[in-house]
């Protein structure tokens, strides 16, 4: 199709001629989410992609090793801090694994709602920074409109607008503000006139279009190998929404659909996670006039202690599956934490998927990845 | 059929072109719903729902009394060391000594606000204040020390 071009022949390295490395990013290394990538290029065309992590590691495993059961989850509002309520969600689950707690129908209600909300919320940020990363401004302003109003909405009830901490071990921290369903019914009325704005502006754009059809793309079999998981691995049609597949809280009596694209390019993990806003809008439905009555929290021992042993609870946040490892001592705290991100696997299959096309095709790439990096960096 | 396609094409694309523009030019000339907050100057009518949690305040009463027992559940369920609890004994009238606070300590530069130690403490004494201008010239000022001089505890509190 096109000519690969010879630009700069390095003497120092005979073995790379031709070729050109370029560092993208950080500006700074106190800014957030900050990804190094060193991209060899040949021409405009990429040969290799190394992402460069640890700018902003801190140790969070580690600091939960020093925790107990019920301060551990505040820090992993910070890892992945667009999904900060999901991962609460997880960790919670996996000590109630440990220490068999039954959680009241209400706060199992209380904590989907949330999650689909913070679903919601992470897949609109996501709309409007990737289409910004694309050149277009004004999707950012839409998609924080929108946003907004989730946001509003956790902060009367949770107290904090990104690091909630509203999940403890046992169901959730307080009780749902009073406005509650108002402000929520609000919320998706808005989201049902604004919606197709959405498709006006961006995803019926032909400039857009021929930005994301046919790059990136990535086969299911790389998809399974790599260990994507969430919409990176439903854009190729690999089922693997844990909603589904080990179905937590209530989920399995809910309606809703996976939603799942066979392209395998960007433009299919783009429409995913569109699908997904309205599956997450179905569920809030069906819930937010169903909240049955009861306590918000089962009762739990003021030090929780979990069994010697080891437990695994897994959820699906908006970017694929987050595990949460404990090993158990029979102590206050937990002898070892592992959290299986799925920010990791997903970068780790941005060179796959960028070898062979161009650099500035990369960005686009970049953007249906839907990375985050302190979730990765941990 | 190439040439049929090949501008069926280019007007597919103009169109979409024109769609988005449209969407543009309706906010250009709606522009009622202002949705941006003039932070500073609508410093008067800023409304922050109750539960926002700003930073850790205790309550007083008019009598310059408070609820804190100097039990340091909070000391213990914050996951940051950002409280510290230093008691004292007072003598009461009948001669007896009796553990009180002398000083609540709190790191405000170490605060996440999560909210733990107000679900710990017993009897309610210490909330969360929805202030959230915290900056401030010299670090040593975000050392706060919660209970009022003078203050002591509410009669009855145990």
């Amino acid at each position: 199709m096109y000519r690969q071009t010879e630009i700069i022949k390095d003497a120092s390295q005979p073995g790379i001629e031709g070729d050109m490395v370029i560092n993208v990013g950080p500006q700074h290394p106190a800014t957030h989410g900050v990804l190094h990538l060193v991209i060899t290029l040949n021409g405009e065309t990429i040969k290799k992609v190394e992402p460069h992590l640890g700018y902003i590691h801190r140790s969070i495993e580690k600091m939960c090793e020093s925790l107990s059961y019920r301060q551990f989850i505040y820090v992993t509002s910070r890892m992945d801090y667009l999904s900060a309520h999901i991962n609460n969600h997880a960790c919670a689950l996996c000590v109630e694994k440990g220490l068999q707690v039954e959680i009241p129908p209400r706060a199992q209600v209380i904590r989907i709602l949330m999650d689909e909300l913070t679903r919601i919320a992470s897949h609109e940020l996501w709309w409007g920074a990737m289409a910004m990363d694309l050149g277009a401004f004004t999707p950012f302003f839409h998609a924080f409109r929108e946003r907004e109003t989730i946001n509003d909405i956790m902060e009367d009830t949770c107290g904090a607008r990104l690091t909630m901490n509203y999940i403890v071990p046992g169901g959730v921290m307080a009780d749902l503000h009073p406005d509650f369903q108002k402000k929520t019914k609000e919320f998706i009325q808005l989201y049902k006139r604004k919606i197709h704005e959405y498709d006006e502006l961006v995803t019926g754009n032909i400039i857009f279009q021929n930005r994301m059809k046919g790059i990136g793309y990535l086969s299911p079999e790389d998809a399974v190998s790599y260990g994507c998981t969430g919409p990176t691995a439903r854009g190729s049609g690999v089922s693997s929404d844990i909603r589904k597949l080990y179905p937590y809280e209530i989920y399995d009596k809910l309606e809703f659909d996976e939603v799942l694209e066979s392209a395998g390019d960007s433009f299919a993990r783009y429409m995913i996670r569109i699908g997904e806003m309205q599956q997450s809008i179905r569920i809030i439905e069906q819930l937010i006039d169903n909240i049955p009555e009861g306590d918000f929290q089962a009762k739990t021992k003021a030090v929780l202690k979990l069994p010697k042993g080891e437990y695994y609870s897994r959820v699906e946040t908006a970017r694929g599956e987050l595990g949460v490892y404990i090993v158990s001592e029979n102590g206050t705290t937990p002898y070892r934490i592992k959290f299986r991100s799925p920010g990791f696997s997903n970068l780790s299959v941005l060179d796959h998927i960028a070898r062979g096309s161009k650099l500035g095709d990369l960005v686009a790439m970049m953007g249906t990845l839907d990375l985050v990096i302190p979730d990765i960096d941990r | 059929m190439f040439i049929v396609k090949y501008i069926k094409d280019v007007w597919n694309a103009v169109r979409s072109l024109l769609k988005g523009m449209r969407r543009t030019g309706y906010y250009f000339t709606h522009h009622k719903e202002i949705i941006t907050q003039q932070y500073p100057d609508n410093k008067d009518t800023l409304h922050l729902p109750e539960r926002f949690k700003g930073e850790v305040v205790m309550l007083h009463d008019e009598n310059n009394e408070h609820l804190c027992t100097g039990c340091t559940a909070c000391e213990l369920a914050c996951p940051n060391a950002t409280i510290k609890i230093i008691t004292k004994f007072d003598i009461t009238p009948d001669g007896k000594k009796k553990k009180a606070i002398d000083k609540f300590v709190y790191h405000l530069e170490l605060c996440t606000m999560c909210n733990l130690c107000i679900i710990a403490c017993p009897t309610d004494a210490i909330k969360m204040a929805q202030t959230f201008e915290h900056s401030v010239f010299d670090r040593s000022e975000l050392t706060k020390i919660l209970n009022k001089p003078g203050s002591k505890i509410k009669e009855g509190v145990e």
